[in-house]
């Protein structure tokens, strides 16, 4: 259903990726390449590793043992090469995880002004562009406090990528959303996969996966068990565990 | 179906205005109108005989003890010593020294507080950078042609507010550091901290001021000494910066994991992010702690009288020993007191109003 725009250079890169809480193992030999341009959907049960895997990407959480290159930079314990990633890398949270002591267009050119030493004239003209294209230009004086759930979303889409990041990632973006909220926030999302961004998206929301992913991936118990491209996927599941887990969400 | 939407009525009457109020407050039910009544009569029969001593049957006007012969409380005691109360054993000539840097603190602190007036940065600044040099030089002088005054002449509600004032600006950077570093990832850092922050607050502050004052000058080298009113502050900073080190922790462990998240994915390095993300939302968390401990700091400055400086209290009980005026310690605690509450009322009072003004809807929590 939908045309790839991925090119042939890597964006991310896990190698034989393992993490473990303590004694326990929560992430086992994770091998994933995404290239630029494409959009991963990533699902799983709860408690399977996914949002941990995208975690790693972006050091929020620390990986003891394989490689990660984001955008040809390694991703290892030198604070500069992790600040130099997390610039490239844009985050969007399940729950939104906005300033709330700041207004919603201080959020957006915080990271800007402070990180990227933009103007601060600069980043307010770039935030606004933003807050227009997730169309809440009218709250940009508001405290997120004010705001629904869905706008704050929609805001903390457009305070990552007032970075201009080269990768998005979503971790359950939508989970924490009154149902007819999500559908704002998926269609600023399907917007930014058509403009051709890189995206790894954790979520449960099959239609969004049938719409823009390239590929989806399916984890449990830490591992990836199933690739395959969305139409494949949802029709064609050879694990066990994917049908399963398909029959499950998609029953109602 | 159709429905319509129905007007909004008024509440009944007699659950509103004062009858209303009353109603329900004082009067509801019989057990509530009974103890209403009963602490009223106390209230009453108690405040009568105080109003009257402290305002009606008091004398104010006079130089001696004669002028005190109404029955009431004896006011120009007060007043013919108030000079003393206010700025100890200072000397008379050298007095606008004292005042000056008085009207200057106040004024900068009304300056800050009043909620319209402009350049508030700059007032800060100047508050807690320039003015802490000017306002020693005014008070110890000794340079731009400024006699010495030592520090064993300061005394009085100057000496209390110098105590106070030094130790509220120079324990909360250092609460805060403290704090950071008892969170730190790096085991030494955090040790210290720990070790620090737990030695500080398992001490009384009466051992603090002993040490400073006795026990330090002994390891000093022969020949040199060390003021003591710098001792006493130094040892009051730094047992109140183990307590403030600890309300900001409990500040900082309300802030959600995901705000540091946040800040950690948008690549804001450590110090950026604790100052423009976490330190202002738990520092407004942190207010009532935070003025509480500032309040309690500057009624624990009067334990300097026993390492005898002569703060607010001191200079009271002073006076109480003069044979001119025994027998009017009321009066003279009475005005202490006063005075404290003042001071920390005012503190009190402000810390709410910034609780609201900051107050900016509620937010995400994760």
């Amino acid at each position: 259903m939908s045309h790839s725009q991925a090119t042939d250079k890597l964006m991310v890169e896990l190698r034989d990726l393992n993490k473990w809480y303590g004694e326990f193992h929560v992430l086992k030999n994770i091998n994933l390449e995404v290239r630029q341009g494409e959009k991963i959907v990533i699902c799983g049960p709860s408690g399977s590793g996914k949002s941990t895997m995208i975690r790693c990407i972006n050091h929020l959480e620390e990986h003891q043992k394989g490689d990660i290159i984001v955008s040809d930079i390694p991703l290892n314990e030198d604070i500069k090469n992790i600040e130099a990633i997390r610039k490239e890398v844009g985050m969007v949270f399940q729950h939104f995880n906005l300033f709330p002591h700041l207004t919603v267009l201080e959020n957006c050119v915080l990271a800007p002004i402070w990180v990227k030493k933009m103007p601060r004239k600069e980043a307010e003209a770039r935030a606004m562009e933003l807050l227009e294209r997730v169309k809440i230009p009218d709250q940009a004086l508001k405290y997120p406090g004010q705001l629904s759930g869905g706008q704050q979303q929609r805001v903390a889409i457009a305070r990552s990528l007032c970075m201009n990041p080269d990768v998005m990632l979503f971790d359950e973006p939508t989970s924490a959303l009154d149902p007819e909220m999500i559908k704002e926030v998926l269609d600023v999302m399907i917007e930014l996969a058509n403009e051709g961004m890189t995206m790894l998206c954790v979520t449960h929301e099959m239609g969004f996966a049938k719409t823009v992913a390239d590929r989806v991936i399916f984890m449990d118990g830490g591992q990836i068990v199933e690739e395959n491209e969305p139409h494949e996927f949802f029709n064609n599941p050879q694990h066990e565990r994917t049908q399963l887990f398909l029959s499950q969400i998609l029953q109602h | 179906m159709k429905y319509e939407l129905q007007p909004a009525m008024p509440p009944p009457s007699n659950l509103i205005g004062v009858v209303g109020w009353l109603r329900k407050n004082l009067f509801n039910g019989p057990f509530n109108s009974v103890a209403t009544i009963v602490v009223g009569f106390f209230l009453i029969s108690f405040m009568v005989p105080v109003i009257q001593w402290i305002f009606i049957d008091s004398d104010w006007v006079g130089d001696s003890r004669d002028a005190c012969n109404s029955g009431g409380a004896c006011w120009v005691f007060i007043i013919s010593r108030l000079d003393q109360f206010l700025y100890g054993f200072y000397p008379e000539a050298e007095l606008w020294r004292l005042q000056l840097a008085f009207i200057l603190l106040i004024g900068s602190i009304v300056w800050l507080v009043m909620p319209q007036t402009p350049k508030k940065g700059l007032v800060a600044v100047w508050l807690l950078v320039i003015y802490p040099v000017v306002a020693f030089f005014l008070l110890y002088g000794n340079s731009f042609g400024l006699i010495q005054v030592e520090t064993h002449l300061w005394g009085g509600l100057s000496l209390t507010l110098v105590l106070a004032v030094v130790g509220i600006v120079a324990s909360l950077p250092l609460g805060i550091v403290l704090a950071l570093g008892r969170q730190s990832e790096m085991p030494i850092v955090r040790s210290v901290c720990v070790i620090f922050i737990e030695i500080w607050r398992g001490v009384p502050l009466i051992t603090v001021l002993f040490m400073a004052s006795v026990m330090l000058p002994l390891f000093f080298p022969e020949g040199m000494s060390f003021d003591k009113l710098l001792r006493a502050l130094i040892g009051i900073t730094l047992f109140q910066s183990a307590y403030m080190a600890e309300v900001i922790r409990g500040g900082l462990q309300a802030i959600p994991k995901g705000q540091y998240e946040a800040a950690d994915a948008l690549g804001l390095g450590y110090w950026q992010k604790m100052i423009l993300i976490i330190m202002p939302q738990a520092l407004k968390l942190m207010i009532p702690g935070i003025v509480n401990t500032f309040i309690a700091l500057f009624k624990d400055t009067s334990l300097v009288l026993i390492i005898g400086l002569f703060d607010l209290l001191a200079i009271g009980q002073a006076a109480n020993q003069d044979p001119k005026w025994i027998g009017y310690s009321t009066e003279s605690y009475l005005f202490v007191a006063l005075m404290f509450w003042v001071f920390c009322f005012s503190m009190s009072r402000y810390s709410q109003q910034l609780e609201r003004k900051l107050h900016t809807g509620h937010g995400n929590r994760a």
